[in-house]
């Protein structure tokens, strides 16, 4: 009778694990969703951006089924940790503060920290210049902690939930000027709202490394990413979504 | 837990705190100096006069103080005329377009509270004024109300509890009060629920001497004294 | 006038769907937790008075906000374990589901307090005749205080209601696709926050009038009978 029960249950616990194997095919990532043109919804409400083109692309190679999970930028880590999603690729730096609360991939592109301005004010971007300034950049993102950790006590820093929102700060007048990642600058000055405005002085922060979370310990899926972002970027794919978006190379 | 996180960013969450006391104190005044107005028109018996003010009250009441709010934050910065004008350095500041949002919400809920009070009087009393040859408007200032605030009170007092907690939504228009600095603290330690948690005791800690204040104000107005009729 | 939605209509649709449906799971939990709320502070049994107080004080001096934002990140440690124990290794809470418990949650605070009144309200009359009738505990809840409680509380429910409905925009911080989500999305790309908040703030009002004509003719009904004998 015991050794039945045992057999019934060691097959029940076998059904169980096995459903997880299966399970851990489908895969979600996680994307903020209002970081043109990385993230962002269409009018549709599908999330479009050369973070969710990549993240298709690794899936693909990784013979996953992907479901995009989106989530505020603030909270964006934290769900990541709370399972809400498996694997985060939303444009995040590589940051130390970071890393001790996720693991990262190798990076996916580099970036730039660099200010833009009204064209037609004169904003130098050296320490005694920004004294007093109020300057917009978005919660929780590497612009953030480093105006806070390199200017803290001498300009007005102010900080939003999405970056669309800083941009809307910065067009109705409220900000001197924003701190933000080159390329979403970049893009930001190709459209309507941007064409008064342009880049000040060089980038503050050179070395910007984004790439994809995962929760601690989750090596398994790091390498599985990893290994897959070496594919795409050695068959041409990455190149075809980054001539998508940029004229130059963003990795 | 982890309480080493949570006292270590204790005096940036009091900090906080301060700027939510003085969101909320300043709008709970000003709304209740515009509500007066417009709880006394609420409850007038001329069907013209009692119009706009309910038009007012029925949008305020009616729809979330976050859309309120992003209409007064966003939507109203997006027009040349309004950037243009005096008012400009105000609602360039985020902590005035709070401040004006909040006033205007709780505005809308103080002047029910004020009309349901002065309803509430009972006629006898408003008879007798009249009778002892008091004007209209003496009636309404030396008994109406001053009789309407003892009514009013306790449904002030909530309301005043209701719009501490709105303040939260200050943390969306880049306001730093006890909910965006939990908000800024947590995008640094991604501890959510210890700094939640410091932050909801700082809530509770403040309405609770808010409670005791309006407690003893109620007991220094003889407010008990005014409930029976 | 006339408000060009950029193609945003369908999506703002369904975002007042989704509103509503939260809303109305938000009420059904809000209401169950209330009832609970309000029987444990009037109960006899003192450690049931002092939980049901600890609920709705508790409760109500936190903001909505903090609450949205605990639940949906706070319970992870809380699914894991429980997930662990039924096997379930995917448990987890979504956006819609943190926001109908702290919604109702909150929701429920507050309806303590209004069914406790509704409770205080009724004549010790009635539930004495019960006990002379002979009726059990449970009997006399069930048929002479829950019906009459229903007709006192419900203006006071009807409020909450309302204001619930317009609490459900906070769910949208943790990115549940409501109104004010997709308005926000709509901003996003369009940058007309002026035209789009002013859309949703008509959506809710909308929205309030339709549960302010529902509550008045729930009020007409439950008070069928009462009409007559308090005129």
């Amino acid at each position: 009778m015991h050794t039945y029960k045992k057999l019934l249950l060691a097959a029940a616990a076998s059904l169980v694990f096995s459903a997880n194997a299966m399970a851990a095919e489908k895969l979600r990532m996680g994307i903020e969703a209002a970081y043109p043109p990385f993230n962002n919804k269409d009018a549709s409400g599908q999330v479009v951006g050369f973070d969710k083109d990549i993240g298709d692309a690794l899936c693909a190679k990784m013979k996953a089924e992907c479901e995009v999970v989106t989530s505020d930028w603030d909270g964006i880590i934290p769900a990541l940790n709370a399972k809400k999603f498996d694997f985060l690729v939303s444009s995040l730096s590589i940051t130390d503060e970071r890393k001790q609360a996720v693991d990262f991939t190798d990076r996916y592109y580099s970036n730039k920290l660099q200010f833009i301005a009204p064209k037609n004010v004169d904003f130098k971007t050296d320490k005694a210049s920004l004294k007093g300034k109020i300057i917009g950049t978005q919660r929780a993102t590497l612009a953030g902690s480093w105006l806070e950790d390199n200017y803290g006590s001498d300009i007005d820093i102010k900080l939003y939930d999405t970056q669309e929102n800083a941009y809307l700060d910065l067009t109705s007048g409220r900000v001197d000027a924003i701190l933000a990642d080159k390329y979403v600058n970049y893009d930001w000055l190709k459209t309507d709202a941007g064409k008064n405005y342009e880049f000040k002085g060089d980038p503050v922060v050179e070395s910007d490394e984004i790439g994809i979370a995962v929760r601690k310990g989750d090596d398994k899926l790091r390498t599985r990413l990893n290994a897959a972002l070496k594919e795409i970027i050695a068959d041409g794919t990455y190149k075809k979504i980054n001539d998508k978006y940029f004229p130059f190379d963003i990795y | 837990m982890n309480w080493e996180v949570i006292i270590k960013w204790l005096p940036r969450l009091a900090q906080g705190a301060t700027l939510t006391l003085e969101l909320v104190a300043i709008a709970v005044i000003a709304g209740l100096i515009l509500a007066i107005p417009l709880g006394i028109a609420r409850a007038s018996r001329n069907g013209y006069v009692r119009a706009l003010p309910y038009g007012y009250i029925f949008f305020f009441r009616g729809t979330p103080l976050l859309v309120q709010l992003f209409l007064v934050y966003y939507g109203l910065a997006q027009f040349d005329a309004v950037r243009g004008s005096s008012l400009w350095p105000y609602l360039r500041d985020p902590f005035w377009c709070t401040v004006l949002t909040m006033t205007l919400h709780t505005a809308a809920y103080i002047a029910e509270i004020l009309r349901g009070a002065l309803q509430a009087i009972p006629r006898g009393e408003i008879e007798a004024a009249r009778a002892l040859g008091m004007s209209q408007a003496k009636t309404l200032v030396h008994i109406m109300l001053p009789r309407a605030a003892r009514i009013g009170l306790p449904a002030y007092s909530n309301e005043v509890i209701l719009m501490l907690k709105a303040s939260a939504l200050a943390s969306t228009v880049t306001l730093l009060e006890l909910t965006g600095m939990a908000r800024t603290i947590i995008a640094r330690t991604y501890l959510p629920v210890e700094i939640f948690f410091a932050a909801g005791l700082f809530y509770l800690l403040i309405s609770f001497f808010l409670v005791q204040g309006f407690k003893l104000l109620e007991r220094w107005l003889r407010v008990d004294a005014c409930q029976g009729r | 006038m006339t408000i060009d939605l950029h193609g945003f209509g369908p999506a703002l649709l369904a975002g007042t769907l989704m509103t509503v449906k939260l809303a109305l799971c938000a009420l059904l939990l809000g209401l169950v937790l209330g009832l609970l709320g309000a029987l444990a502070k009037t109960s006899p049994l003192k450690p049931l008075q002092w939980l049901g107080g600890t609920y709705s004080t508790l409760v109500r001096g936190i903001p909505e906000l903090l609450w949205v934002l605990l639940i949906y990140f706070g319970t992870v440690s809380l699914m894991n374990t429980l997930g662990e124990a039924l096997h379930l290794p995917g448990l987890e809470l979504n956006a819609f589901a943190a926001g109908v418990i702290a919604l109702g949650l909150c929701f429920g605070a507050y309806a303590t307090e209004v069914f406790r009144g509704a409770i205080l309200a009724i004549p010790k009359g009635h539930r004495e005749a019960g006990l002379a009738l002979g009726l059990s505990r449970g009997r006399i809840l069930s048929r002479i205080i829950l019906p009459q409680m229903w007709r006192i509380a419900l203006p006071g429910l009807g409020n909450l209601f309302m204001i619930l409905m317009k609490d459900t925009a906070l769910v949208s911080v943790i990115g549940l696709e409501e109104i004010m989500r997709h308005s926000q999305n709509a901003v996003t790309v369009t940058k007309e926050p002026f035209a789009f908040y002013m859309v949703a703030a008509f959506i809710y009002l909308g929205l309030t009038v339709l549960a302010m004509t529902g509550m008045y003719f729930m009020e007409k009904r439950a008070a069928r009978g009462f009409a007559r004998a308090s005129q």
